[in-house]
């Protein structure tokens, strides 16, 4: 564990403390200043993207406490003390999650923006339910848009991942199966 | 234009205690602020006019979910996730917990809460057909002690509510009693996921021997505020479901609502459908009536 100090700071913020991915960060930025802002422009985590700006889009979904929030909407006073994960924590040393693999195999990012914030929602859905039917994958990632696949290679992606992780026969959703999934 | 943070002070003082001192030494100068699903939106655009604000994100008290004996008492920064987690309410207050599961997207439910969806008010609010269908209470605190109102009271106009400056929601207060009565809840928007309702109606109701002993109806985007609908509520009290007794509710219901149109649908529209979904609560009624 490392301390980093935010090369941006000044002297008339406070300090405020947090981890992300399992590293101490202390920031001395404006209160109100947005989780994605300082993850971008402080802590120079550029993975989590802006979309929308109102958290209808969820390309800023990040982790904090294990719950999965739009940076965009959290003010950074408020993850003082907090655990948070972006994308760049899903790759544990230098192995790819099983998400970014199968989004990789499956054809599940092409221009790439939403992609982190699908990775983050895929990830939530799968720590507290590890076995998701179609509809579960389909409401975890509903407040997240893509504008160029289509959705349906995304949500092949975290079903295969799924299929991955239990290897069981008995969960393989077939592409038709999804389509009919509601 | 794009906010700027630096023209913002945020403060988190930790505690209740804190939150209602600083309430109390400048009413109205702070802006309370728990999950930031409206506020920051503001902020963002740029249209946030709240130079001070004062954070309830992260005080157990305000989160705190009770089951009591005769309530389930919800404090108002719980968010909509812990409420559709929540087994009490999921079993005996299934109206709020699907209200829940309709809020914006899981990222929005993990943070937007309760008390904020009501201080907001906008009538088209997710979770209040529910509250008013369940004729829940609102607890307001301040310094200067606690006060209940009615939640079918705590609107007081568009974007308008009856707290004092210095006063906080603290919790929603459900009554337990309406495992017993029929229950309705229905959203009409443009999609599943993170549509803004254009019409919702909730609804619950005792029926003996055939009558409606009581009724409840919530309606959100029929009014400059989420509202009861008395009129159309005393057209059905004590009635048997018949033809003309639903031909009543709808004349109340059309005398009394006052619909727009907007950027989400027009107030033709809104008032047809509200008719359809009270139509569809009657007729579930009588169906499991008769059974």
């Amino acid at each position: 564990m490392s301390t980093n100090e935010s090369a941006t700071s000044s002297k008339r913020w406070p300090a405020i403390r947090f981890n992300v991915n399992s590293e101490a960060r202390i920031v001395k930025v404006p209160p109100m200043k947005r989780l994605l802002d300082v993850l971008r422009e402080d802590l120079h985590l550029t993975g989590t993207k802006e979309g929308c700006g109102e958290g209808e889009c969820g390309s800023c979904s990040i982790r904090m406490n294990g719950e999965l929030v739009n940076s965009c909407l959290v003010p950074v006073l408020q993850v003082e003390g907090a655990d948070i994960q972006t994308v760049e924590g899903l790759a544990l040393d230098g192995a790819l999650h099983p998400l970014q693999e199968a989004f990789l195999c499956h054809g599940g990012a092409q221009c790439g923006i939403c992609t982190p914030g699908m990775l983050m929602a895929a990830a939530q859905l799968l720590e507290r339910s590890p076995n998701p039917d179609m509809p579960q994958i389909r409401e975890a990632l509903a407040g997240n848009l893509c504008r160029c696949t289509g959705f349906i290679r995304i949500f092949e992606s975290v079903a295969a991942a799924v299929d991955a992780q239990s290897a069981s026969p008995a969960t393989k959703l077939t592409t038709e199966q999804m389509h009919h999934a509601r | 234009m794009r906010g700027n943070a630096a023209m913002h002070d945020l403060v988190a003082p930790g505690t209740l205690a804190g939150v209602l001192e600083l309430l109390a030494a400048e009413p109205g100068a702070w802006t309370p602020i728990a999950g930031g699903t409206e506020l920051m939106v503001a902020f963002s655009a740029g249209r946030l006019a709240a130079p001070k604000l004062v954070s309830l994100w992260g005080i157990p008290d305000l989160r705190a979910i009770d089951v009591l004996p005769q309530s389930v008492v919800v404090g108002a920064a719980a968010t909509f996730l812990d409420l559709r987690r929540h087994a009490v309410i999921a079993a005996e207050l299934p109206l709020l917990a699907k209200a829940a599961s309709w809020i914006g997207s899981i990222a929005n439910q993990s943070r937007a809460t309760l008390g904020g969806n009501l201080v907001n008010g906008s009538p088209a609010a997710d979770s209040s057909p529910a509250l008013l269908a369940y004729d829940a209470e609102i607890e307001l605190i301040s310094a200067r002690g606690r006060r209940r109102v009615p939640y079918s009271e705590f609107h007081a106009g568009y974007k308008r509510n009856v707290l004092a400056a210095d006063e906080l929601l603290y919790a929603i207060h459900l009554p337990r009693r309406f495992a017993s009565h029929k229950q309705y809840l229905r959203k009409v928007g443009t999609r599943r996921a993170m549509a803004i309702a254009k019409v919702a109606l909730g609804a619950t109701a005792l029926l003996e021997n055939g009558a409606i002993r009581e009724i409840r109806l919530g309606a959100a985007s029929l009014a400059p505020f989420p509202t009861r609908l008395l009129q159309a509520e005393s057209a059905l009290l004590g009635q048997t479901i018949t033809r003309d007794t639903i031909q009543s509710a709808h004349h109340a219901l059309l005398a009394e609502v006052k619909p727009i149109d907007d950027i989400r649908s027009t107030a033709d529209y809104r008032s047809r459908v509200a008719v359809n979904l009270l139509d569809e609560f009657l007729l579930q009624l009588r169906r499991e009536e008769s059974h």
